[in-house]
């Protein structure tokens, strides 16, 4: 009876034990909904017609897939293809795609649709941002409806690293036309509706072929202020803002314990890019001085409040290949001074710096021109807004010294390409690079980008400052956004709510 | 009458076709390719030409300033360069945000700035006078985007009650978008009500002097009822004039205050255009703004005119 009773309170209390667990779980259930914050709207969202980073960082992953995928850590992940052979030549690459692979509207993300997208990327209507990349495709054959087999004219070492670009991403021969407003992919996520000037919304695809996505709702909304964007945080309009670039409130949010603050890298070269076909920046001396007149420390507690690494050539530090370059020209006045001395500038020389809009710039320009300023390099800041900066410093190469980051990922070629703004031409770079463009193995690659790398350190091309870091304020409660930045790319796909 | 709405009718066409160069040169003058900063830092060459040709651009400037003028007359404000969508859609998809924030603020300011006004020269030189004073030296010297942030930190992240920026669509009800649209209002009705309550304050003590009021006291009429009879309708006449400009100020506050707020209008529009070189959009808004501002310069003439309570005298 005793026995009884005991045990009738024992399933008493468990059933109530359970109960208030079922409770609580139910209570607790986890949020699938999600509210990014960006600083720029996208112009439209084809990520195959447009370099705006916006387009990619909404549609990357998300609403399109490419052949071949990058991940959070930058590897290459199979994507629309879920396998790839390469031939031994370096010449013939092979991919299988998915079986059931559909795009939103119902057409088949199919070989043919592979075709389409890589011969429309490359023909002479393109309008792709990065034509290049397909530049040494010679063929694009289908087999079968599940074989692409993609021949090249030359081998091309980036060929798989390009093909995992948001630009390289596949559209169907049905929707191209209208992806500008309606984007059509095959990715885990459907287009929903762009409230324009506000936000666009996706919604969780439910024919997706491959391991859905946690959330049924994602919101990319679009705040240029930084007073606006800490606002959104805090009001919890947003739950999440990646580039968050507001520096300066970061410890208000480290010290909150509803919010987490990740810093992560990004492939964001930041440089002080110099004339090197515009006297005095034509004479190494100069630009080595330069070097030795600006101290990376000041620029990056100033710029970044400390949230940044600095860089002596064009290589971001986590990749492999990296050579550690910034002990070749140590902050020396002195030296400095020497150099310019030698150069036939003892009292120094005046010159502009022209500075596109992003804060970094605006901010980071003013610390190197009071950096200068201790060498005698007398410069003026001329603040422009990206058209005009695009239109005469980039492509008019009208300028003595700029301030920007490179962003794309492995973008050390530039340095080859004869038009480029840097005016930089070294026959020595450029036979590196053709040997890097035969060459697949990864440690023989490697080494040749370290050649590259101290080559442009030794010549002092740019002022090479620091990498711009990738910082996401976010609600301590969401698990598995990007914490880097391989690519441009906001892939939700793991995300999940605790 | 007839006369005068002719008049005005040339002035508005006149206007326009001034608008539609000016604004056309201004764009043409200003560094800056569309397609460059569409397709980016890595664009190719032929891509770039590919991209001009499908934006029009590869034509001389004038065969493009008769085709987009051309259009306007038939009533097409063309084609966005980035958005690929028609300029009127843009436009009518912005209108629908910023003409009702225009107009709120707009009563805000007003609702706010004459009984302010009032009070003041009802009481002038004593308590109430100063505090209006105060109120409008202090309206007239924050920037609206000041005011803008200092609205967000109290009653969006202190209090919670609005949202801190952003706009949920008339489609989610009007109250989250009466809502959205509250702290953006304010923060424009302040500079805004801080100039006419001075106007209205100066416009009544002007009438106050004069000698119908004087006639009106001196038949024993109360002080309130000349105040709100006899001097107020007079002062309505500059208040109404100074409205009629500041509608056109608002326009341009509202660049401002929606790119603080992310208010999806047509100045967060105009201002994006302007950043992507987005030529038609830009052209279309500012000929479309140019419209309305001496639209409404006339309709407050108009108004002026049949609202003076002086006798119209035949010249």
């Amino acid at each position: 009876m005793m026995m009884n009773r005991a045990r009738s309170f024992a399933v008493a209390t468990g059933v109530f034990a359970l109960a208030l667990v079922g409770g609580a779980a139910a209570w607790a259930q986890a949020r699938t909904d999600l509210v990014i914050g960006m600083s720029l709207e996208p112009p439209h969202l084809d990520p195959t017609a447009g370099a705006a980073a916006a387009i990619k960082e909404v549609t990357y992953a998300n609403l399109f897939e490419s052949l071949v995928r990058v991940d959070s850590s930058g590897a290459l992940v199979p994507g629309l293809a879920e396998g790839w052979t390469v031939a031994d030549d370096g010449k013939t690459y092979r991919f299988t795609l998915r079986p059931n692979a559909k795009f939103h509207d119902g057409a088949p993300g199919d070989a043919a649709a592979v075709k389409f997208s890589l011969d429309r990327a490359r023909g002479a209507e393109s309008v792709n941002g990065q034509k290049g990349y397909f530049a040494s495709i010679a063929s694009v054959e289908t087999p079968d409806p599940r074989s692409v087999v993609v021949t090249l004219s030359r081998p091309d070492g980036l060929f798989l690293f390009h093909m995992a670009a948001g630009d390289a991403a596949i559209v169907s021969p049905t929707s191209a036309a209208t992806n500008k407003q309606k984007p059509i992919g095959t990715g885990p996520f459907t287009f929903d509706r762009w409230a324009a000037g506000d936000r666009v919304v996706l919604t969780r695809n439910p024919a997706y072929d491959g391991p859905k996505p946690a959330l049924e709702r994602v919101s990319f909304r679009f705040i240029s202020d930084a007073a606006a964007q800490i606002a959104a945080l805090k009001a919890g309009d947003v739950d999440a803002f990646v580039q968050f670039n507001a520096f300066e409130a970061l410890p208000e949010f480290r010290n909150d314990a509803k919010f987490a603050v990740t810093v992560g890298t990004t492939e964001g070269e930041t440089l002080l890019s110099t004339n090197n076909a515009r006297k005095p920046f034509d004479d190494v001396r100069v630009r080595r001085a330069m070097a030795h007149a600006i101290d990376r420390k000041t620029l990056i507690d100033g710029v970044l409040y400390g949230n940044g690494v600095p860089i002596g050539s064009h290589f971001p530090p986590h990749r492999a290949g990296y050579v550690d370059l910034t002990g070749l020209y140590p902050y020396d006045l002195a030296k400095a001074k020497a150099l310019l001395a030698e150069a036939g500038y003892p009292n120094g020389f005046d010159a502009t710096l022209r500075l596109p809009p992003p804060p970094y710039a605006r901010r980071g320009g003013e610390l190197v021109a009071a950096l200068l300023a201790e060498v005698g390099i007398r410069l003026t800041i001329e603040p422009m807004e990206w058209a005009s900066w695009l239109d005469k410093v980039f492509k008019g190469k009208d300028y003595d010294l700029t301030m920007i980051a490179h962003t794309e990922p492995l973008d050390i070629d530039v340095y080859a390409r004869d038009s480029y703004y840097f005016n930089y031409r070294s026959a020595a770079f450029v036979r590196l690079e053709e040997e890097l463009n035969r060459t697949q193995d990864p440690a023989a690659r490697n080494a040749l980008y370290g050649q590259q790398q101290r080559l442009l350190a030794d010549d002092a091309v740019n002022g090479f400052l620091f990498m711009l870091p990738a910082v996401t304020v976010q609600n301590a409660k969401i698990s598995g956004l990007w914490v880097n930045r391989p690519i441009q790319a906001n892939d939700v796909t793991g995300v999940t709510w605790k | 009458m007839l006369a005068f709405a002719l008049r005005r009718s040339l002035t508005l066409a006149l206007t326009a076709w001034l608008a539609t160069i000016v604004v056309f040169a201004v764009l043409e003058l200003v560094p800056g390719d569309p397609a460059l900063l569409m397709l980016g830092v890595n664009a190719q060459a032929d891509t770039l030409a590919a991209l001009r040709a499908q934006m029009g651009l590869d034509h001389p400037p004038v065969e493009r300033y008769l085709r987009w003028v051309g259009g306007l007359l038939r009533g097409d404000l063309g084609v966005s360069l980035t958005y690929a969508r028609p300029v009127a859609d843009l436009v009518a998809e912005r209108l629908v945000v910023t003409l009702p924030l225009a107009l709120l603020s707009l009563g805000l300011s007003t609702a706010a700035a004459i009984p302010l006004g009032l009070l003041a020269a009802a009481r002038r030189g004593r308590g109430g006078d100063w505090a209006v004073l105060g109120f409008a030296q202090i309206g007239v010297a924050l920037p609206s985007f000041w005011i803008a942030i200092l609205l967000i930190l109290v009653f969006s992240v202190t209090l919670g009650w609005f949202p801190a920026g952003g706009f949920p669509g008339w489609e989610a009800g009007a109250l989250p978008a009466l809502r959205a649209l509250t702290l953006p209002a304010l923060a424009l009705a302040i500079p805004e009500a801080a100039i006419l309550a001075r106007v209205t304050r100066t416009a009544i003590l002007d009438t106050l002097g004069e000698d119908h009021i004087r006639t009106a006291r001196a038949k024993g009429v109360s002080r309130t009822a000349v105040l709100l009879r006899h001097a107020l309708p007079n002062a309505l006449l500059p208040v109404a004039t100074v409205l009629g400009l500041q509608l056109s100020f608002l326009v341009a506050g509202a660049v401002v205050v929606e790119n603080v707020f992310t208010l999806p209008g047509l100045g967060r529009l105009l201002y994006q255009a302007i950043g992507q070189r987005d030529l038609i959009v830009v052209q279309g808004v500012v000929v479309l703004l140019a419209v309305f501002v001496v639209l409404v310069n006339a309709l407050v003439d108009i108004a002026c005119a049949a609202a003076d309570p002086r006798p119209k005298v035949a010249s």
